[in-house]
């Protein structure tokens, strides 16, 4: 695990920023992940292409910054299979009936003041963190 | 060339997940255990994008059309009703077990690692049970309108 690198994660930040304001600029669209992903696998939505291009780019993406000489870090994933299993299920699920995820209410949705996003982060904040004390430290179990 | 623009905007935002280190599963719990060795980085992460992205935001606004459509499609509902807390409430849980969101999940499947191929398997049946339980409960939304009416992201 590497040490926390202030300058980079607000780089880092910055070019996330900047996407999700491009995305606005150009297409006119909120740069969520969990809605883009959905909405491209959705059998009725029409407009497929940008969203199954923004999905191409963003895997891409570490064949691009692998041309800077950084290389994509093998993902530490602590969770047994089981739990991955169950884990990809909530997101998934959850994401899509809440409105949103990290990028679409965290990013997007904070940046334009939403109620229903602000709300929303806070909440998948408190219970990321409620089940991170949980299996790390067994807080009441 | 809406594709093209898409495609840019996936690659700087993959970019910056990784520069950022938010495509490490590991780095992501280390923010989110406030009790243990807490890992401050995501936050800054959010304080650089929310700093563009709502500067971004403050200029599609006075953009008459987006340079590429016909129309800015900005999420419009207000109401804090019980799926956006319950979805929230879910989704928090799986990240929590994970350290994976949507986006670093798509994104480390550069990797070929079979655990991100399994949970991003995961998360798309968990997305499809989600599309099948809003056809079929009555109260749900026109469902031509669906999927950017409910969506805010």
């Amino acid at each position: 695990m590497t040490a926390f690198d202030p300058v980079s994660a607000l780089f880092g930040g910055g070019l996330i920023g900047l996407a999700s304001a491009l995305l606005m600029l150009l297409n006119g669209r909120i740069a969520g992940v969990s809605g883009i992903l959905g909405g491209a696998l959705a059998m009725s939505a029409a407009d497929k292409i940008w969203r199954l291009a923004f999905i191409a780019g963003l895997i891409a993406a570490p064949i691009f910054i692998g041309l800077f000489g950084h290389s994509l870090p093998e993902p530490q994933m602590p969770a047994s299979w089981l739990l991955i299993v169950i884990a990809g299920a909530l997101v998934g699920f959850g994401a899509r009936y809440g409105g949103g995820c990290t990028s679409g209410h965290g990013v997007c949705g904070i940046a334009r003041l939403s109620a229903r996003s602000i709300a929303a982060t806070a909440i998948f904040m408190l219970s990321a963190i409620a089940v991170v004390a949980i299996m790390r430290h067994g807080f009441g179990v | 060339m809406q594709a093209l623009a898409s495609f840019l905007c996936g690659l700087i935002f993959g970019s910056g997940l990784m520069i950022s280190g938010m495509t490490q599963p590991i780095k992501v719990l280390g923010f989110l255990d406030v009790f243990g060795r807490w890992d401050p980085t995501l936050a800054f992460v959010m304080g650089g994008a929310l700093a563009v992205s709502s500067m971004g935001y403050t200029l599609a606004r006075r953009q008459g059309r987006p340079f590429l459509a016909a129309q800015h499609l900005w999420p419009n509902r207000k109401d804090i009703d019980r799926s956006l807390v319950v979805g929230a409430v879910l989704f928090g849980i799986g990240w929590g077990l994970s350290g994976l969101c949507p986006g670093p999940a798509l994104e480390n499947l550069a990797s070929l690692s079979p655990r991100v191929i399994v949970f991003v398997m995961a998360m798309i049946a968990g997305m499809g049970v989600q599309d099948l339980w809003q056809r079929h409960v009555p109260s749900a939304i026109a469902i031509e309108n669906a999927a950017f009416a409910t969506s805010d992201g």
